[in-house]
């Protein structure tokens, strides 16, 4: 069936399987590669992106349910060449190792902090409980949270 | 402390060069690789443990509008590939032909148009399957009458593998015999699995025209890949092109060939057309390298006042249906015989029996540095039952039999020589940090039957950066790594490494190293790795080998480089070569540092029409073959502190404390960082990771709502301490650290839990230490947590 869903701010239209999940929509028909599958069941996150502004797990979502919707994904983050502060965070203090979780972990921490711009350590943890990460233990994920969240603090004060 | 302004010339902390396009979603993992005309595969898998395959009919999968192949294992046989060779010497069966040995095991492969189309396909094939009774407690599989699962091989009666051992026997035998104090323990190393988050897949391109195959895969070695696919399939090695691209984790899991790969190939020189196999979820837990499944026995022989004497050990090692674990040749139960740990002892012995069950192959893997894991948990854990039994603290009798600093080199009583050390200088600090008197009073000051703390130690002590060529091998091919270094005219210069990355930042690493010898800025130095055209052989990363000797290699090929270099600044300078003297990135006249040339300018002058002396060759380029003289020895020292409710078996990880010593770092942010994701597998492995069986071996951990993976709320916020004791043999004086803390933590977080519990009079559970674990244990009623066989 067809379907438009505007991602990343360009609407695009395509006939897809009614069963067509939106992670392989995003990866296999629109070639944005940075949203990743892992896990089938919700349960690891790599494949988090925003559904009209809410992360979602994409591998349990059908294309046909982002008709007509706005997906926002890790291709969206950054605003031409200057990174989004959560990008910055997560380069500055490790962030990442594989690479392979980051993607979905830095759309749920741009969420985080777009609804609580200063999140303690404890809140960033609960935000991102959801997502999993074999690499980092994830103590570097959330000082590149709380980087980019004090980030923030300065630029909205400067 | 973690952000760096201006990228250090060598050592120190430096933000990662890859992590550009990993943060803009640009990175290419196998599954982001698409070609033309691609294909798409998937495996069609047992449902039983063991059955025996009574027909295969797949006319209605053929059939189907959108497939282009269905290859099974009557396929393969007529092209010699339905069996293949295991990294340990066995056979394993591609697409099984005559049985199923373990659920989830490989029988027909489906190519078609997309992924759905040939999941869709995998429906219509038609399986009748005669179910055998299968061998699920490794314990019971050498008992007379089980069922033979091997019986494929010639002479094979039983599911009997290999008896190995280590150390002097009748020299342990003794001191047992006249110890004061003897304590036994069985310990259970449960099956776990590595769970990258990435699963295992490949995109095989077969070009008939040029005969040559491109192989994409996300392998942690893709030299020994090529040259096992050109034994194994016949194809000519100089035609085989292995690239590794961005890997998302490997921890093991993606260093055997599995039967995917394979079918992968033969599905795109059977189409024409190149052919992507991504496994799902279910089958990357359930089919491929699992780690541990040790059931250990452990005895210490001890003096009444806490010296340990002698150590014994006997293992089953459960390696599941086809024996395909990936370790030095000359050692079947990989370096578990560093089993006696840290500690200064008289004697030692350890006998493993690996066996066969109907359960998927494997067993080394999961940042095991080849089951030294089970090694270092098994002597930890005996050392706090020897602790519980003698009512001494824990931290005193690790003082007091650790090794001392001048006991170093130390030839360990199984054949080790540990090269450098200060043990209880990392054991000092890591209790000073922890505070610890100050937490075990506040253990004192808990009023009976109200909420438990623990405090739980390790020590551990690795074997790491496999290694020297006359001792190791893997299927014949020597542990050995190349490296080449070239240095363009303008100074930039371009290394090549054997080994690849599966986050492990070896693109910001290894131009370090080459900046720290030559004075080249990082930034000038790209990387190349994971890919075996462009590469020269070695072995891989897994191992925590790749600094110990690719790390190596790169920094001895880089001082051939300012060797070469040296010649060429005396030219320009036209003084003697003997007369220039090396600060980093500039060689001077000795005695007039103002007289000198840096490398880019000896680059530069080495590629033009400056006359060289006779001998000396123009550029600066050089190779290297790297043969480790030792493997390097890192250690650590680590304190958990746990929470326990004994009223749900709760257990809460409120503090850990870890002191890694891996010599030299190269990038402290880095090592910090593989060591913090090391102690979250540590806290897995310890409460809530877990592939168990039921009786008739189905899998009980096949996706992950079953398979439990710490998140960020079971994670402390991780406390790092270090000391530096570089290994004197090593080039740069770094040691491996990837898989320390793997290793090191799951004893730590045991202990602590355990300690929690001694008011209750447990000695010992296994792992994992969930909520119905613990409370069984507090209720004296601990069980086996591998079977749900009660």
């Amino acid at each position: 069936m067809q379907i438009t869903v505007t991602v990343n701010g360009d609407e695009h239209t395509a006939d897809v399987e009614p069963r067509l999940l939106l992670v392989h929509f995003l990866r296999d028909k629109l070639g944005l590669t940075g949203t990743h599958w892992g896990c089938d069941t919700s349960n690891c996150g790599v494949c988090v992106v925003w559904l009209d502004g809410t992360p979602v797990k994409s591998c349990t979502v059908l294309a046909v349910m982002a008709d007509g919707h706005t997906v926002r994904t890790v291709e969206g983050l950054a605003d031409g060449a200057a990174l989004d502060p959560v990008q910055e965070g997560f380069v500055r203090c490790h962030g990442l190792q594989c690479g392979f979780c980051t993607p979905g972990m830095m759309m749920t921490a741009r969420w985080l902090l777009d609804h609580n711009p200063d999140p303690s350590e404890d809140e960033i943890r609960e935000a991102i409980s959801g997502q999993s990460c074999r690499c980092t233990g994830y103590e570097n994920i959330v000082r590149s949270v709380r980087w980019a969240a004090s980030r923030g603090t300065e630029v909205s004060a400067s | 402390m973690t952000t760096v302004e201006q990228p250090p010339i060598g050592f120190g902390r430096m933000h990662r060069k890859e992590d550009a396009r990993f943060v803009r979603g640009r990175g290419t993992y196998v599954d982001d690789v698409n070609l033309p005309g691609m294909l798409h595969g998937a495996v069609l898998r047992s449902p039983f443990a063991h059955a025996r395959i009574v027909s295969i009919d797949t006319a209605a999968a053929q059939a189907h509008p959108r497939v282009k192949a269905v290859i099974t294992g009557q396929t393969l046989d007529g092209l010699k590939l339905a069996w293949m060779p295991t990294l340990s010497q066995d056979t394993q069966a591609v697409l099984a032909t005559d049985k199923v040995r373990f659920q989830g095991q490989e029988v027909a492969f489906v190519v078609a148009e997309d992924r759905y189309a040939a999941r869709d396909a995998l429906e219509l094939i038609d399986v009748e399957y005669e179910p055998l009774p299968a061998v699920v407690d490794a314990r019971r599989a050498l008992d007379p009458g089980a069922p033979v699962i091997r019986d494929d091989k010639d002479g094979q009666t039983d599911n009997h593998i290999f008896d190995w051992g280590a150390g002097d026997e009748a020299a342990t035998d003794a001191v047992f015999a006249s110890a004061e104090v003897v304590v036994a323990q069985d310990v259970l190393y449960p099956r776990v699995h590595p769970a990258p988050l990435e699963t295992c897949g490949a995109v095989a391109d077969f070009d008939a025209v040029t005969g040559k195959l491109t192989m994409w895969c996300n392998t942690q070695a893709p030299h020994a890949h090529r040259t096992v696919y050109a034994l194994v399939a016949g194809l000519p090695e100089h035609k085989i092109r292995v690239i590794s691209p961005d890997v998302g984790g490997g921890f093991g899991n993606k260093v055997p060939i599995y039967p995917g790969y394979v079918c992968a190939v033969v599905g795109s020189i059977v189409t024409g057309k190149p052919v992507k196999w991504m496994e799902d979820r279910s089958e990357n837990l359930m089919s491929t390298g699992f780690a541990r499944d040790f059931h250990m026995r452990g005895e210490v022989a001890a003096t009444r006042d806490g010296k340990i004497r002698a150590l014994r050990v006997k293992v089953i090692a459960d390696h599941g249906a086809f024996n395909g674990t990936a370790q030095p040749t000359k050692f079947p139960a990989g370096f578990f015989h560093v089993f006696t740990g840290s500690y200064d002892m008289e004697a030692a012995h350890c006998a493993v029996t690996g066996v066969y069950t109907n359960k998927a192959p494997g067993g080394v893997a999961y940042a095991c540095s080849f089951r030294i894991t089970e090694a270092a948990y098994l002597v930890e854990r005996m050392v706090d039952v020897l602790a519980y039994e003698l009512e001494m603290d824990p931290a005193e009798l690790r003082m007091k039999n650790l090794l001392r600093p001048e006991q170093f080199p130390y030839p360990s009583p199984t054949g080790w020589e540990y090269d450098s050390g200060d043990y209880p200088r990392a054991l000092q600090l890591a209790l000073d940090m922890a505070g610890y008197a100050e937490l075990r009073a506040e253990q004192a000051a808990r009023p009976p039957g109200g909420p438990l703390m623990g405090i739980g130690i390790s020590f551990f002590t690795e074997a790491v950066g496999a290694g020297p060529r006359k001792h190791m091998d893997i299927l014949g091919l020597g542990m050995a790594d190349g490296a080449e270094l070239r240095v363009h005219p303008t100074g930039k210069a371009v290394l090549r490494i054997s080994v690849q990355s599966q986050g492990q930042g070896h693109e910001t690493t290894y131009a370090q190293i080459v900046a720290e010898e030559l004075g080249i800025p990082p930034d000038d130095v790209e990387v190349v790795h994971g890919d075996t055209d462009q590469t020269p052989f070695g072995l891989g990363t897994y191992g925590s080998r790749s600094t110990p000797v690719s790390g190596a290699a790169t920094a001895v090929v880089a001082r051939k480089v300012r060797e070469r270099a040296r010649q060429v600044a005396s030219a320009m300078l036209e003084v003697d070569p003997g007369d220039l003297e090396w600060e980093k990135g500039r060689w001077y006249v000795r005695g007039d540092q103002s007289q000198g040339r840096t490398i880019q300018e000896i680059a530069l002058a080495s590629h033009s029409s400056l006359e060289l002396p006779e001998g000396v060759e123009g550029h600066l380029d050089a190779t290297t073959v790297y043969n480790p003289p030792n493997l390097t020895f890192p250690f650590g020292a680590y304190v958990c502190v746990v929470d326990v409710d004994p009223g749900t078996g709760q257990v809460k990880v409120r503090r850990f404390v870890a002191v890694d010593d891996c010599g030299v770092r190269i990038n402290p942010m880095i090592v910090e960082g593989q060591v913090h994701g090391g102690l979250a597998d540590g806290i897995g492995m310890a409460l809530m990771e877990l592939i168990a069986f039921d009786e008739d071996g189905n899998c009980l951990g096949a996706s992950f709502m079953d398979y439990l993976l710490p998140t960020a709320m079971e994670c402390p916020s991780w406390e790092l301490g270090e000391t530096v004791t570089p290994s004197p043999h090593h080039p740069i004086g770094a040691k491996g650290v990837g898989e320390s803390a793997t290793v090191g933590s799951p004893a730590a977080v045991v202990n602590a839990v355990l300690d929690a519990l001694k008011p209750y009079g447990v000695r010992h559970a296994d792992m994992p230490l969930t909520p119905a674990h613990v409370w069984r244990a507090i209720q004296g009623r601990p069980i086996r947590t591998d079977l749900a066989i009660t």
